[in-house]
């Protein structure tokens, strides 16, 4: 019972540690957002030219239909897997080390999808009809086609920002609290009405541990189906490679992949610029980097079976494009996406004392996520560079103008996530107090 | 469909059938000429791309011939494929069309609503023969090519996707003549634009529901196979293999 006053000593140093990113900025801060806001700016004109002047803009041509923007739409539903994924996964298994890496992988995945939803937009040829995918009543009794994996896509995704937005609001209404009775000007106002009048009771505490405990598992598997149906958009389609049934599956670990890969970033990144090395600690990196390690292992696992049954079954179609990319046009481009995604971590994440280097974990981590960007684009172009009529084979390279458009939409992520970090505590400061206190008590 | 004549053997119940259009390809009559592409391209107000943007591999045709070198120099032959939208009765890029813009008429055509398209462009990859063309950009026609546009043709904006129609123009307009004679369509009346030109009559257009048209007859050739036959697409087009030399 001696050391119970050092916890409640140590509350008020919590919240000033976890607040004061709301309230203090500074002028890299501003220098930052102004940068990232010029980028934004750079990539919303380049999609203004390609709606005002023809989709043609991009390097896309027949039999290439799809290129880097839908490339870019699955790697960036990868990446809001981080949040669901290690929250949920781990909120679901009770690790308790969880508590200052949840909010940051959640705040990932609602910008990320956010993201996402863009590249639907750039992609299609004419946007302007983009509502034709919603299901609204109209005169002529025209309804979406339920049958598409587009469709189910459109779907998934709506339903997976919908549960994700709410998974992170609701251990955030304690901390909006906080913020309330906290922060003074026009933002009172805000978290107060975000509040929505939460005062700590008793009952108010076990409703709120209820509704985490009921959308935890179903956000679980809701992530799986999500990035399963993604994996779907290409195993459904005839196209020679894409064809598989290990595709669903697979999406679903290369996305928690390149998620952990970047939370590993958020972490290391957010530490630094906000001084949290009290509450993000050695110990966290070093869990995540095993985590990144069974996640390299069971992808290569799995990359592995898909390219041998390929490469022994022999069937002409299919050969054709792993020969594209074991020694052809795609080689250098696959042999260093391997070497990104398994082999540098492989080499690094098994050694204990690599896991326990935070600046090391955290480059992993970069070479991780530019890998998997590749591993993006090789699934999609190759294949469909070689359809079954040989006369048709054909190459592409993403244009300058969905490069701008690519760079744009990765400076709008940034930008999201900077101003999110200004407005929400990065760390759970209820879910930090009570980890405080079980390990105290225990 | 289950209104196959073939496999009812009742003539008789022929005038009720609705009509199912085939074509044949006899690749033993096809020289590589091309006529037919041009003839498309003419009919139905198919955009022009320049040089560069045939270079960048943008170029539309509804139809087109598929050169393959057979051997090696000096014994080396050419072989010509013909290939346009083959009207699968299991059409791979339909139920794709997330937006229902890819359909297919009672009479067997596959149909391509371009009001309704918004270029996701699935329809494209899920296509093995790589039917499908797409409008990178709004179309334009130097003066005064803009004059001779066909006025029964449509002509699709940039975003949209299109594909051989077996000029479904023409075959309305030849059902409206019969239907005021009361009468069913007669068997060569139609002729899409390609099967019109083509100097070698290597294309052969017509009515399958029909016994006695020419592509009922020529479809049970020896010489017979569909393009791709083993993923099961059932293709509304038939080619008739070359005679060995």
């Amino acid at each position: 019972m001696t050391d119970r006053p050092t916890v409640w000593e140590e509350m008020p140093r919590i919240n000033r540690d976890l607040l004061s990113p709301l309230q203090t900025t500074t002028w890299t801060y501003y220098l930052w957002v102004g940068v990232l806001s010029c980028f934004v700016a750079a990539g919303a004109g380049a999609w203004t030219y390609q709606i005002q002047t023809g989709i043609g803009q991009t390097d896309l041509h027949h039999p290439i239909f799809w290129g880097s923007y839908i490339a870019s739409f699955v790697y960036w539903i990868g990446v809001s897997h981080s949040g669901t994924f290690i929250s949920g996964v781990l909120r679901l298994t009770n690790a308790e080390w969880r508590r200052p890496v949840t909010r940051i992988a959640e705040l990932m995945t609602v910008v990320a999808l956010l993201v996402t939803a863009l590249f639907v937009f750039y992609h299609l040829g004419r946007v302007w009809r983009f509502y034709y995918l919603i299901p609204y009543p109209n005169q002529r009794e025209l309804w979406p086609n339920f049958r598409s994996p587009l469709m189910w896509d459109a779907t998934a995704i709506f339903t997976y920002a919908t549960a994700s937005t709410i998974y992170i609001y609701l251990p955030l209404i304690p901390d909006f609290a906080l913020a309330r009775d906290r922060i003074h000007g026009w933002r009172k106002t805000v978290y107060r009405w975000l509040a929505i009048g939460w005062h700590g009771s008793q009952a108010q505490w076990r409703t709120l541990e209820t509704a985490i405990r009921i959308i935890t598992p179903l956000i679980v598997m809701v992530m799986i189906s999500v990035h399963s149906i993604v994996g779907f958009d290409f195993s459904m389609a005839l196209v020679p490679a894409w064809h598989s049934t290990i595709f669903a599956p697979y999406f679903v670990v290369g996305a928690v992949h390149s998620g952990l890969a970047m939370v590993l970033i958020g972490l290391y990144v957010l530490r630094k610029v906000y001084h949290l090395h009290n509450y993000v600690r050695t110990e966290h990196f070093e869990k995540l980097g095993k985590l990144l390690l069974v996640t390299t292992l069971v992808l290569a696992y799995m990359y592995f079976a898909e390219q041998l049954t390929i490469w022994y079954g022999k069937v002409p179609d299919h050969i054709a494009v792993q020969n594209s990319l074991l020694y052809g046009s795609y080689a250098v481009p696959f042999w260093f996406m391997v070497s990104c995604i398994y082999v540098v971590p492989l080499l690094t994440l098994v050694w204990p004392r690599f896991r326990q280097w935070p600046v090391g974990l955290m480059m992993v981590g970069l070479i991780i996520n530019l890998g998997m960007y590749i591993e993006r684009m090789l699934i999609i172009v190759p294949p469909l560079a070689h359809p079954r009529l040989s006369f048709q084979w054909d190459e592409y390279f993403p244009s300058l103008i969905e490069l701008a458009i690519l760079v744009g939409t990765l400076a709008l992520a940034l930008l999201l996530y900077s101003l999110a970090v200004k407005f929400v505590p990065v760390i759970s400061i209820w879910e930090e107090k009570l980890g405080k206190k079980h390990a105290q008590e225990h | 469909m289950s209104q196959d004549p073939q496999a009812t053997g009742e003539n008789s119940k022929t005038a009720a059938l609705p009509y199912k259009w085939e074509m044949v390809v006899d690749l033993d009559r096809c020289t590589g000429c091309e006529a037919c592409v041009v003839a498309c391209h003419a009919e139905n107000n198919i955009r022009i791309s320049g040089e560069e943007e045939a270079a960048e591999g943008r170029a539309i045709n509804w139809i087109r011939i598929e050169r393959y070198w057979e051997g090696d120099y000096p014994d080396v032959k050419a072989k010509f494929l013909p290939v346009m939208c083959q009207h699968c009765d299991d059409a791979p890029c339909e139920p794709v069309c997330p937006v229902y813009a890819s359909y297919h008429t009672p009479e067997g055509l596959n149909a391509q609503v371009y009001n309704r398209c918004i270029g996701v462009r699935y329809c494209g990859n899920n296509c093995p023969y790589v039917a499908r063309q797409f409008n990178w950009f709004d179309p334009s026609w130097d003066e005064p090519l803009a004059e001779q546009l066909n006025p029964d043709v449509s002509v699709r904006s940039g975003g949209v996707m299109e594909k051989c129609t077996f000029c479904v123009q023409r075959i309305r307009s030849g059902k409206e003549a019969a239907h005021k004679e009361g009468r069913r369509v007669r068997d060569g009346e139609i002729t899409p634009a390609c099967v019109q030109s083509c100097p070698t009559s290597a294309l052969i257009f017509g009515d399958r529901n029909d016994p006695d048209s020419r592509v009922s007859h020529l479809k049970k050739s020896r010489r017979g196979f569909h393009l791709m036959e083993s993923l099961g697409t059932h293709p509304a087009v038939t080619y008739l293999r070359r005679l060995s030399e």
